[in-house]
């Protein structure tokens, strides 16, 4: 059996087995996630939420989802036809990708590539296509109103995420997601994960994500109160699942992501209990549980506040940030509190 | 052929496929689009040259933020692009000579190409064996290490284009109402609020 796995053959099933896993795993919890976020928020407005289907309404989403399967497919007239069902199929095949690089405990990772960040950048990149094509190929102004919003805002706030990756890159020296984990692996529990030292920019972190993903308060795109439903709005079926899911499966990616740069991945936060996927899990659906009540509990963001705080406050903190961190990691300030490229590679 | 091999021939075809097809589509959005795939197929011919951290740049900045703007641009552009192919014929003579004649010159070029003592050595230089050192901290070793006065220079005039773009486009409006939201934060509803007890029947003069 070990042999055959050596062979050409052997090592293309074993990634496609592992590749389905993950997806497995992804859309698994994609599905709970949905039914999560309308929990917390129906808890907050002080509703019931789903609990009809199924164990206290644990099926909704299945039941959704089927529904969305079996709906007619509408078109409408002068769309775009390829660019039009192109653009969900983008944003959630984009958006199941970066997964390939996500680790999940030691050594649990499907691709353990050297760039690793910068590939779930590059692809967090990509997914403003799905918008703009989604929004252009509509041929509607409301669809084309918010595809432009929605790119303006994705490339925005990319920039201010990629100068916080790049404070945790100096730190470690490297852009593994392995490497990145065990450089936080200090022995001192929670108190090692890289929040601590890079603490300023795990808030504009998690706030940048939220515009990246177009949460709310930052869900400009899709403003019901202004564009209907804003680049989805002339979508249906399952093109519209797709775009759904998509938008769902980065969030948690984020989650994944926040989890593994700042608090430590798979670590156990308890000096001495035992490492593990567990954690990592646990982790994500913490950051999950925040997003959702970010999304319940604050008032959604004027178009220009939001571009004024992106450009204005954002990117020139993270900005800052890099030079201090530059400077902070070469004199090894603390006793390389900020420099830990003994572990990175 | 390996899978190496296969895997080079696939992204070539694509990308010589999808750039041709860059020129012949008729919709320009649909162009960019074709554009972003040759720009994709790049990158991964990059990766198959072991320049990992090139192929991830390439696509962050061209395709993540260049192609947007291409993108933008020619969406918003209202012309009637059915009548700009029609003089095509008119124009297409003079667009073949030129095209012959790069042509020509490129086959000249490649025909007499020489190379440098050690140049081969310097071109993979960012892309050393595996073993040794990954691409990523060999690019960072030949540009912030070897090349650093070359890159701060390259930085210095990229600093003085940017400047120059904001100074010619920069204008100070009176005309527009601004948002200060230091004023606005200070602001409470005892200075912003008037509370006023209206007569029944009358109106609020």
């Amino acid at each position: 059996m070990n042999a055959f796995l050596d062979t050409g053959l052997g090592i293309t099933l074993l990634i496609a087995a592992q590749s389905l896993l993950v997806v497995a795993f992804v859309m698994i919890s994609l599905v709970f996630l949905v039914y999560a976020d309308r929990k917390v928020w129906a808890a907050v407005q002080m509703r019931r939420g789903p609990n009809v289907v199924g164990p206290w309404g644990l099926l909704q989403t299945f039941a959704d989802a089927l529904k969305f399967v079996v709906k007619e497919v509408v078109i409408p007239a002068g769309v775009d036809r390829p660019v039009y069902f192109l653009a969900p199929l983008l944003s959630f095949i984009l958006a199941m990708l970066a997964w390939a690089v996500i680790p999940f405990n030691d050594g649990w990772v499907l691709a353990d590539i050297n760039v690793a960040i910068l590939f779930v950048f590059a692809i967090a990149s990509l997914e403003v296509y799905g918008v703009i094509m989604g929004g252009w190929a509509s041929n509607s102004k409301y669809a084309f109103l918010g595809s432009l919003r929605s790119a303006a805002q994705m490339i925005s706030y990319e920039v201010s995420l990629g100068l916080i990756i790049i404070g945790v890159i100096i730190s470690t020296g490297s852009m593994n997601f392995g490497n990145i984990v065990a450089a936080q692996d200090t022995g001192w529990g929670a108190l090692g994960w890289y929040w601590l030292p890079h603490l300023p920019m795990v808030v504009l972190f998690f706030v940048s994500c939220l515009a990246e993903t177009n949460r709310p308060p930052f869900d400009l795109p899709e403003a019901e109160s202004e564009l209907v439903a804003g680049f989805m709005v002339e979508y249906g079926s399952t093109p519209y699942l797709l775009f759904m899911a998509g938008e769902y499966i980065a969030i948690f990616l984020m989650c994944a992501l926040i989890t593994l740069l700042f608090f430590g991945g798979w670590l156990s936060p308890i000096p001495g209990l035992p490492d593990g996927f567990h954690w990592m899990f646990l982790k994500m659906a913490f950051f999950f549980f925040l997003f959702a009540m970010v999304k319940a509990i604050v008032p959604r963001y004027r178009y220009d506040q939001l571009m004024r705080i992106g450009w204005k406050v954002f990117l020139p903190l993270s900005l800052a940030w890099v030079v201090v961190i530059s400077f902070l990691a070469k004199f090894e300030v603390l006793g390389g509190f900020w420099a830990r490229w003994a572990i990175g590679g | 052929m390996g899978i190496a091999d296969i895997t080079f021939y696939a992204f070539a075809i694509t990308l010589l496929g999808a750039g041709f097809l860059v020129t012949i589509a008729r919709n320009p959005v649909h162009s960019v689009l074709w554009l972003i795939l040759t720009f994709l197929s790049a990158a991964g011919m990059f990766v198959l040259l072991g320049a990992e951290f090139m192929a991830m740049l390439l696509i962050i900045v061209y395709v993540g933020a260049v192609a947007v703007l291409f993108l933008f641009v020619v969406m918003m552009l209202d012309v009637n692009f059915a009548a700009l192919r029609g003089e095509m014929a008119r124009y297409f003579p003079l667009a073949a000579v030129v095209g012959i004649v790069l042509l020509m010159q490129m086959a000249l070029l490649f025909g007499s190409w020489q190379e440098a003592d050690g140049a081969r050595a310097l071109r993979q230089a960012p892309t050393p064996d595996m073993a040794e050192m990954h691409n990523t901290k060999a690019l960072g070793m030949i540009i912030y290490d070897q090349y650093f006065l070359l890159f701060q220079v390259a930085g210095l005039i990229l600093l003085v284009a940017m400047i120059g773009a904001i100074v010619l486009t920069l204008r100070h409006r009176k005309d527009v109402k601004r948002q200060d939201v230091v004023a606005q934060m200070h602001r409470d509803p005892a200075k912003a609020m008037e509370l006023k007890d209206i007569k029944p029947g009358q109106g609020l003069g």
